[in-house]
């Protein structure tokens, strides 16, 4: 038996401190030093304050800027934290819905999704993008389709009194597409979008501002 | 369905063919002892464990040591997860984890499953995720490994009372093959953005003055090797499907790669180690056939998407519910693919809100065990026994002892490999009937109607093939699908691995038989076509009746547009 356990035991504390400790340690030494930004979680600051990063999504409801997808993620209620209640862009517990194709409950949340966006996109008469008003994997989705954006376009120029035109460009040079059309989908960053409208036009509230 | 889609597609399956043969060939060189770069560090190693790597083992002896050093890893991570509290590392202060969670825990990394009943950043300290999930990640792998080595020496082999030594062959696939390649990808994971710190939440303050935490930590590290490894457990509670787990499209291809390029890369060791490599080749054919099917499946049907997406208002029926923007349909059903085809178990998408039949394929793929491609080393072993079967059946049709590889196929080999090959469905199908008149369990489900019964057979079918992805609705995180889901994983593992281990043994002691005019070939098309029968035979005549139950008959509803 002890010529079972000697090597299991010592193969098994070498292993710990070869991938448990030296492993990620020098992993992060490395990161650290050669790539501080990405190794710290991306983060954009604005006069010095972190605002978000660039990799995770926020939450964003009023009319001068653009809105995400909706987000699934549950957070503590504030009243009981024992419980949970919905959170959107809850960056410590991300989630999806995990509701099924042919859930009553993802009908009935589809309905509410949709009315928002239509009224956030009230001279559409189409119909909304299937990405835009889907809840995504994560409930940290950063972005949205390039259609999902121009979509929104009419509102968020109007609320900024600009010209549709010009923030259609802007969402057009802020359009990441597939590397030859292969790899990844044609994609707008909501928070790097947003960050781009107010550096175009200060963020002043207008009158046609409705925060939900 | 778009052009771009099937070109991701083709190019997803390319890289991952692109490093068979030279991956092969390392680790060829790897297990017969020619590459040494690290002999001191290999050398010091064997003094401290007392292990003469020059005295190989047989087959008990081998089985013995592999099960002795996994339940010290399991020991080890248990106690790792009840004591998170005290230990350090622990900046979000997390309590120390419930007795059955740290069970369900510690045996889904030891058996390389990597179930998520934790959920990541709100469960899990950074000491438990290094030096508690991390290690695990790189031993199971290890072990999967040095078991498939072990089965393709029982071929190479003749007369031969040994297979090889355990401590030897998890020693060098771990130094050479396994930290070289996970040092590696972790740093190119960091470049495209994946964090590696030790810090707890950043508190950011939107553009909007709400306040946002960021949860992020060593990501990187445990993310290249629960990749490679065909691990799978994630981070992060989404796994992949989070911003930090897989920045980019570019991140998705790597890690994409990484589920099947060891497990691929085996076949090609395999034929080496055997002296054919076209007995490798068939075996590797077989496997992406079935994974291309698979792959034209989930597209096609995530695709066509859900008929009541565009009479609710949307403008098209593709299924974007529980998807992100920046992998969009194709390459979420590709990895859903990919991870089932593997018993790799992440997720960049919410297999949960898939379509019914989008959903099948990842289900089918694990019931079947995990062998088109496979878990590293968990894959090649599994086909390797349908192997056995196949010339069973093809000897059974024209009248002669079976062969493969130049072994005759007895009785008592035959039965052992049944063995093995059933016990993953009876553990599956057992506990998924069992959870369906336990008394509350239903109450874990996220959806009702047939889609709730699905949630419970990916459950079980996910544990079983030591795979580890989720229907992840079902709230699993109760004392009964703790207990019950470790319970499978730890047969659809352990139970499996010991009658094979017995058939290595038989097969290593038995003389090579030159090939004769009445040999059964396996190579070609016919043998090819003959395995993939016998796979999906022996997988769909198991689950049929279970997947009627769920996607299949979902599938009509959807169409019907029924809800639940």
């Amino acid at each position: 038996m002890f010529s079972l356990l000697r090597p299991a035991l010592s193969l098994l504390a070498v292993f710990v401190a070869l991938f448990g400790v030296a492993y990620p340690y020098a992993i992060t030494g490395i990161a650290q030093a050669v790539l501080p930004d990405q190794a710290n979680g991306s983060l954009i600051e604005k006069n010095g304050q972190v605002i978000g990063s660039s990799l995770i999504g926020q939450s964003f409801a009023e009319d001068k800027y653009f809105w995400p997808r909706p987000s699934a993620t549950m957070g503590a209620d504030p009243a009981d934290p024992a419980k949970s209640v919905s959170a959107p862009y809850n960056a410590t517990a991300s989630s999806g819905s995990n509701l099924g194709p042919t859930a009553q409950a993802l009908f009935d949340r589809l309905k509410g999704d949709i009315a928002h966006y239509k009224q956030g996109s009230p001279n559409n008469q189409g119909s909304v993008p299937t990405e835009l008003a889907t809840a995504s994997a994560s409930g940290l989705d950063p972005h949205i389709s390039p259609k999902a954006a121009v979509y929104q376009a009419a509102r968020v120029a109007a609320a900024r009194g600009l010209p549709e035109n010009s923030v259609r460009t802007l969402i057009d040079r802020q359009t990441e597409g597939g590397f030859l059309g292969l790899v990844g989908e044609p994609r707008v960053n909501v928070l790097v979008l947003n960050l781009a409208l107010d550096a175009m036009s200060p963020a002043t509230p207008s009158p046609n501002d409705r925060p939900r | 369905m778009t052009l771009a889609g099937w070109l991701q597609i083709a190019l997803a399956v390319g890289v991952v063919l692109a490093t068979v043969v030279p991956l092969g060939a390392y680790m060829t060189r790897v297990f017969d002892g020619r590459i040494a770069f690290l002999a001191p560090i290999e050398t010091a190693l064997y003094r401290i464990a007392g292990v003469d790597p020059a005295r190989e083992q047989r087959w008990s002896a081998y089985a013995f040591a592999m099960l002795a050093f996994n339940a010290a890893g399991f020991v080890f991570l248990y106690g790792v997860l009840r004591l998170q509290d005290v230990l350090p590392l622990n900046p979000a202060g997390m309590a120390a984890v419930t007795p059955d969670l740290a069970f369900n825990t510690a045996v889904s990394f030891v058996t390389n499953t990597n179930w998520q009943s934790y959920g990541g950043e709100t469960t899990l300290s950074h000491f438990s995720q290094m030096v508690g999930l991390t290690v695990q990640n790189f031993l199971s792998t290890a072990t999967g490994i040095a078991l498939a080595i072990a089965f393709a020496r029982g071929f190479a082999r003749a007369r031969s009372a040994t297979i090889g030594n355990f401590w030897v062959d998890v020693t060098r696939s771990t130094l050479y093959l396994l930290l070289p390649l996970a040092i590696i990808m972790a740093l190119v994971l960091v470049a495209m953005g994946m964090p590696q710190n030790f810090a707890g939440p950043i508190e950011a303050t939107t553009l909007e003055g709400a306040s946002q935490a960021i949860a992020q930590g060593p990501v990187a590290s445990q993310v290249a090797i629960k990749m490679l490894g065909s691990n799978g457990g994630g981070f992060f509670n989404v796994n992949a499907a989070h911003p930090f787990e897989n920045p980019t499209a570019w991140s998705n291809l790597l890690q994409l790669w990484a589920i099947l390029a060891i497990g691929a890369a085996l076949t090609a060791t395999f034929g080496r180690m055997v002296g054919a490599r076209a007995q490798g080749r068939a075996l590797l054919a077989a496997m992406v056939i079935m994974l291309v099917v698979g792959l034209g499946v989930s597209y096609w049907a995530e695709s066509a998407g859900n008929p009541g997406f565009v009479a609710a208002g949307l403008d098209s029926p593709a299924n974007w519910e529980g998807k992100e923007t920046r992998f969009g349909i194709a390459n979420s059903a590709i990895w859903s693919v990919f991870t089932t085809a593997a018993s790799n178990g992440s997720v960049n998408a919410m297999h949960d809100s898939f379509t019914p039949l989008g959903g099948l394929v990842p289900l089918f793929n694990m019931e079947i065990g995990e062998v088109i491609i496979g878990g590293v080393g968990a894959g090649l072993y599994g086909i390797l026994l349908y192997a056995i079967i196949a010339v069973f059946v093809a000897g059974l049709m024209v009248g002669r002892t079976p062969e493969y590889l130049g072994k005759k196929i007895g009785g008592t080999e035959v039965k052992l490999t049944m063995l093995a090959v059933l016990v993953s469905p009876l553990a599956c199908l057992f506990f998924t009937a069992l959870a369906c008149v336990w008394p509350g369990a239903l109450a874990g489900l996220a959806n009702a109607g047939p889609h709730g019964f699905s949630e419970l057979l990916y459950a079980y079918s996910s544990a079983a093939g030591n795979n580890g992805s989720a229907f992840a609705g079902l709230s699993a995180n109760v004392p009964f699908f703790n207990t019950t889901l470790g319970l499978t994983m730890l047969l659809g593992r352990f139970a499996l691995i010991v009658p094979m281990m017995a058939v290595i043994g038989r097969l290593a002691m038995a003389p090579k038989v030159p090939e004769s005019a009445g040999t059964f070939p396996t190579t070609g098309a016919l043998w090819i076509g003959l395995l993939i029968g016998v796979i999906v035979i022996v997988g769909g005549l198991t689950f049929f009746p279970a997947l009627a139950l769920g996607p299949i008959v979902e599938h009509f509803a959807m169409q019907a547009g029924g809800l639940f």
